[in-house]
């Protein structure tokens, strides 16, 4: 024990001595916070919609300023045919266009229904959706006013069944709240994962490996001693991430934070292995970065915290069961969101330690002194 | 006391150590010699265990250095090749790290490095990245020394370091000797191997001979000569065409000539250069250097295979 704290003593003389590890600590939580949180959102700001209007009648002008009075969308009027709407929307100057036929006004007064056409630009998959959704509402409550004025009162046409959504956890969608403990989630697996690592692998470059090899510091207590640090800081960065979020965007931790740092704690001890192990495996800290980099990368994409994992083929869920950052994303929201207890996350729980102590003991096994 | 076995080392095609076997005494200062690639540093960390070698077996007093590698750990010191302590610590940070995983203190055995780290010792709150190359041997050697090894294994300790310095560690080296610690060190630098009790000279794997410094030079096979001359490198062409000439090397303003024994007389040679329009020289006999024992075995080795 005296050893593992020896190591300990040398390794934080190290960090705190290293020029770039200061910021590393703080800056990189702030800016992911306060950048990452405002700019990985899928509200849309402004949508602009460019119109052709065929019929330009009362009925098609009155359908075009009810979508002119909504400030979310900003409308190109007047254009002559569609080949106009086209080009703008080739040239990315709308998201939108909205076709009204010739016969628009007389379908509507000859009480049948009349079709309009929406050109959509889908190069960005959930803004397309999103602005359509929001056009195709505004669409159908204009044709909700024709049907009220047209219909005799009392007759069919006047029973509706009107959805009254409660969001639940999240009463207002805000998205900050969605996306906060998934940043902070990125947060700590970057650090988790690239700190430790290329501390070790950094012992390797400059040979000190050699040295520490010929004395009597055992396997685990190397490996403990480039561990233990870099969870510390990973601790303290949650707590300094959780911080910003609770004061910038006053994001609601209902969950208990003794519940929360034990999750991560696990969590964290398995991305360091995970790091440690590449480091193992690797001469460099280039190779190691290369490695660690691409399996970031599949992680995150995959955890779920942009694109709803239910979203994903079946295949591709199945493979999320080894993703440590599936369930640890799931964690996050439910603990800081919902407020969900122990029992509610069992099972994700029970997995992240069975992969933490696996990937700790493959990262001690593997790491060797004598080559 | 080392006693290395048939020890044997491949990677791949290349052999690193062809059956090696070698006893170093107690207290004793051995030099192993050779240029780079000979297999010095495959032969000391396999002694280190740092390396599994193929086959063949070596103790370091009395303990395997495969099944007891641990023991073997608490009682030797080791310098790699490289410098290799922490260079973002300083001095005494790093002795100290070192001192204490070995389970002991600085002041415990201050009395052991106490000569080699009081020259240092005012520098002791700078980083080691920032010492000079001569100090920062003597922090690696202090480092080794810090928990009173028994056996000493020195990777090219003088390696890229000033004359002076090379000079100073070699004293140090004597004085731990003087102490008792068993000492392995190795060296490309033939002028070094004087200083040791015994060298082997070592190249491709292979040990050439294993010999007290002054023995070996005492028992060189073949006359050798030492050649002056205003036109150095002119000479030394000449010489090659020497009928019967084993080997022309340049050491400074001086050439080696090695010739059979009893072929040449130093007018025989001179009398050949005239032939050549070259007159304005000495040739007298010379003393061996290890470095010409060192030439004329690596000829008679490619010589043979």
């Amino acid at each position: 024990m005296r050893t593992l704290y020896y190591i300990l003593q040398k390794e934080f003389t190290q960090i705190f001595r290293n020029k770039s590890m200061l910021p590393v600590i703080f800056v990189m939580p702030l800016i992911q916070m306060l950048v990452l949180v405002f700019a990985a959102t899928n509200e849309l700001r402004q949508v602009d919609v460019a119109i052709v209007d065929f019929d330009n009648s009362t009925s098609s002008r009155k359908l075009t300023s009810e979508i002119a009075g909504i400030p979310f969308f900003k409308v190109k009027q007047n254009l002559v045919n569609t080949q106009e709407a086209e080009d703008l929307l080739m040239r990315n100057k709308v998201d939108l266009a909205l076709i009204i036929p010739q016969s628009f006004d007389k379908d509507l007064t000859l009480n049948k229904s009349s079709e309009v056409q929406i050109l959509v630009d889908a190069i960005n998959g959930s803004a397309a959706q999103l602005s359509l959704g929001y056009l195709s509402s505004v669409i159908a409550g204009y044709s909700q006013k024709i049907l009220l004025k047209t219909a005799v009162p009392g007759s069919v046409m006047m029973k509706n069944i009107v959805v009254k959504p409660t969001y639940w956890f999240n009463p207002q969608l805000n998205f900050k709240y969605y996306m906060a403990p998934g940043i902070l989630v990125v947060l700590i697996t970057v650090i988790g994962m690239l700190l430790g690592g290329m501390n070790l692998v950094r012992e390797k470059e400059i040979g000190t490996i050699e040295q520490i090899n010929v004395t009597p510091i055992k396997k685990w207590q190397f490996i403990a001693g480039k561990l233990l640090p870099f969870l510390a800081i990973g601790l303290f960065d949650l707590a300094f991430g959780l911080l910003v979020a609770r004061l910038a965007f006053n994001i609601p931790i209902r969950g208990s934070f003794l519940l929360l740092f034990g999750m991560a704690s696990i969590y964290l001890v398995l991305v360091l292995s995970l790091g440690l192990f590449i480091s193992t495996i690797s001469d460099t800290q280039q190779q190691a970065t290369f490695v660690t980099f691409f399996m970031l990368i599949v992680f995150i994409l995959m955890s779920g915290l942009f694109t709803p994992v239910e979203s994903m083929p079946d295949w591709a869920q199945k493979l999320d069961y080894a993703n440590p950052l599936y369930y640890f994303v799931k964690i996050m929201r439910s603990v800081i969101l919902k407020g969900s207890n122990f029992p509610d996350i069992i099972n994700e729980a029970a997995t992240l330690s069975v992969f933490a102590a696996s990937i700790f003991g493959l990262a001690i096994f593997r790491y060797r002194k004598t080559s | 006391m080392i006693v290395v076995n048939e020890l044997h080392k491949t990677y791949g095609e290349t052999v690193a150590l062809g059956k090696v076997s070698l006893t170093v005494k107690e207290g004793e200062l051995f030099g192993l010699i050779g240029p780079d690639g000979a297999g010095k540093t495959s032969l000391m960390r396999i002694l280190m265990s740092l390396l599994l070698p193929d086959g063949g077996t070596a103790t370091m007093n009395g303990l395997d250095i495969v099944r007891d590698y641990k023991k073997v750990r608490l009682i030797t010191g080791y310098m790699p090749g490289k410098f290799s302590l922490y260079p973002d610590l300083t001095v005494e940070e790093n002795l100290q790290f070192f001192a204490t995983v070995f389970g002991t203190t600085i002041q415990e055995n201050y009395h052991l490095i106490k000569e080699i780290y009081q020259q240092i010792e005012p520098y002791k709150t700078r980083r080691a990245g920032k010492l000079s190359g001569g100090m920062k041997q003597k922090l690696a050697l202090s480092c080794a020394l810090i928990h009173k090894p028994e056996i000493l294994i020195l990777d090219e300790p003088t390696t890229g370091v000033d004359a002076v310095s090379r000079k100073e560690f070699w004293e140090m080296l004597k004085r731990l000797k003087a102490m008792g610690i068993t000492i392995l060190v190795s060296t490309p630098y033939m002028d070094e191997a004087t200083i040791c009790d015994r060298i082997a000279l070592i190249q491709d794997g292979h040990l050439m001979s294993v010999e007290t410094p002054l023995a070996m030079m005492q028992a060189f096979a073949e006359d050798l000569w030492a050649v002056r001359s205003k036109k150095i490198y002119h000479t030394s062409k000449l010489l090659g065409q020497l009928p019967s000439m084993i080997s022309v090397n340049s050491f400074g303003q001086v050439l080696h000539l090695v010739t059979p024994k009893g072929k040449h007389t130093p007018q025989s040679i001179k009398e050949f250069l005239s032939l050549h329009d070259e007159s304005e020289l000495t040739v007298e006999p010379a003393l061996a250097t290890i470095e010409d024992v060192f030439i004329l075995l690596m000829n008679n080795r490619k010589a043979k295979s």
